[in-house]
């Protein structure tokens, strides 16, 4: 029993393993800094796109939509290139800091929150418009009149974008390092585990992982389930 | 126009409210002439009630009166120096997803009142308007007439020179249609210049003072309501209160 890798992961995870809870802490400092970071630059900046009427506008909004899908891994290469001793933010040193993860992830979440919420804010916009220009706002006041009142389905769109963080390996990898103690997380904990072999502490990270996916799911069926309620 | 149901005028207004003109007005769409070319001027006492068959051009008239469209030719006026402060309220009332007192509130400021004053304005309109009870429920989850009721406090925490009403009470039942019509009424004591687009007839002769009748886009007559209602000039308008179908 006792070298079964699923009880040596519960019993690590039921005792308060440090090592464990430190990779944990982490992860989610990580992920929710980079998040608020690209909800704070992503929702103004998709509320501006669904507001404004500019040339290469349609443009954008396919770019946006195409990133949404950019491959971690790239994102990695990017940041990785910008932040190198040679590149043209060497100067500030975050290489292989837990700095560096959150750039990478705000890349990766960053094109999700504004192509959706763009998409959601436009929907709304349709139906205000006529009410909004009855009551003289201009369009910059349109838009925390629209974000506040799109504020579940940004909801919803936020928790989308902490799982894409959250679950990323292949950027923070290459930016971070995985250096035990200062930039490794759940996923990268994960895959180095896995290789040599410690399976009790790759599975219970999966545990924890895997938990945190379900509940960031919860949360966005409760949002979705109690906004419908709310709003009609 | 000016002597029309000129004994409300004591209880209504101290100041009239600007005049508005249509001036050679007309509106295209994908080279379609919808409406016009017409003009007239509202400068009466009102309320002025706009009438005619559906498709008409009733909406789109009132949407340029308001400023929601603009006109391909021709131009909107009005008797003031500045734009009078306007509101509208629409068929289906669009709300905020936000409580009731909340959409009052949000009004407010985008029209610059100032922070403090707000609250105390959004519920004595509530109260106005008999929404007390309601006023942190989520403004789309109000029964239809309620929804329209706060739209019309809406309008009226806004103090507006001019109101527009289309189709205001088409989606109503009887009791919230009197809600909305006395509604209509207060404003008019209140010194507003009130246009109101209806399909009824009866609703027509309860509010109307004058009426403007408009039929395949045109405005085929713009006379008082007794007029109107009595002895309407045009063909057009004669046929329409005979009951007779109209194009």
């Amino acid at each position: 029993m006792e070298n079964n890798a699923f009880y040596v992961a519960l019993s690590l995870l039921l005792n308060f393993d440090a090592p464990l809870y430190q990779i944990v802490a982490l992860s989610l400092q990580v992920s929710l800094f980079a998040v608020l970071i690209a909800a704070v630059l992503g929702f103004p900046l998709g509320a501006a796109v669904a507001l404004w009427r500019f040339r290469g506008r349609g443009g954008v909004i396919v770019v946006l939509n195409a990133l949404m899908g950019l491959p971690p891994v790239v994102a990695g290469l990017v940041v990785y290139l910008l932040l190198s001793r040679a590149g043209p933010l060497g100067e500030w040193g975050l290489l292989f800091t837990p700095g560096a993860m959150v750039i990478a992830q705000v890349v990766l979440v960053l094109p999700i929150l504004a192509a959706l919420s763009r998409q959601k804010v436009e929907e709304m916009l349709d139906e205000y418009r006529d009410q909004f220009v009855s009551l003289g706002m201009s369009r910059a006041r349109m838009m925390p009149t629209l974000l506040w009142d799109a504020r579940f389905a940004l909801l919803t769109v936020l928790l989308a974008g902490f799982g894409r963080a959250s679950a990323e390996v292949g950027a923070v990898m290459m930016v971070g390092g995985n250096i035990a103690g200062v930039t490794r997380v759940m996923t990268t904990s994960i895959v180095l585990e896995t290789g040599k072999g410690n399976l009790p502490l790759a599975l219970g990270l999966g545990i924890v992982l895997l938990t945190l996916v379900m509940l960031i799911n919860a949360g966005a069926y409760l949002v979705g389930e109690f906004s419908r309620r709310r709003t009609g | 126009m000016t002597s029309m149901n000129a004994p409300l005028l004591a209880s209504s207004a101290l100041l009239s409210p600007p005049a508005l003109g249509f001036d050679g007005v007309a509106y295209s769409h994908e080279e379609r002439l919808l409406l016009g070319p017409c003009s007239f001027t509202l400068d009466g006492i009102g309320p002025t009630l706009v009438m005619g068959p559906n498709g008409a051009g009733k909406s789109l008239l009132l949407r340029l009166a308001h400023g929601l469209l603009f006109p391909t030719e021709g131009r909107v006026t009005w008797s003031s120096d500045r734009k009078p402060r306007q509101a509208m309220v629409f068929q289906q009332p669009v709300l905020l997803r936000r409580s009731a007192v909340a959409n009052l509130i949000h009004a407010l400021a985008v029209n610059n009142v100032p922070r403090r004053e707000r609250a105390k304005l959004a519920y004595d309109a509530l109260e106005r308007f008999g929404l007390t009870a309601c006023a942190k429920t989520p403004a789309r989850v109000l029964s239809g007439g309620q929804q329209q009721r706060l739209a019309l406090a809406r309008a009226w925490v806004l103090s507006p020179q001019v109101l527009f009403l289309d189709e205001p009470t088409s989606a109503l039942d009887p009791a919230a249609i009197k809600a909305v019509e006395a509604a209509v009424r207060e404003f008019h004591q209140r010194g507003t210049r009130i246009v109101m687009t209806t399909h009824d007839i009866h609703q027509a002769r309860r509010l109307a003072g004058d009426v403007l009748f408009l039929s395949g886009g045109k405005v085929r007559e713009h006379t008082p309501a007794d007029v109107f209602f009595d002895a309407p000039v045009s063909p057009e308008a004669q046929a329409f209160i005979a009951g007779e179908l109209v194009e």
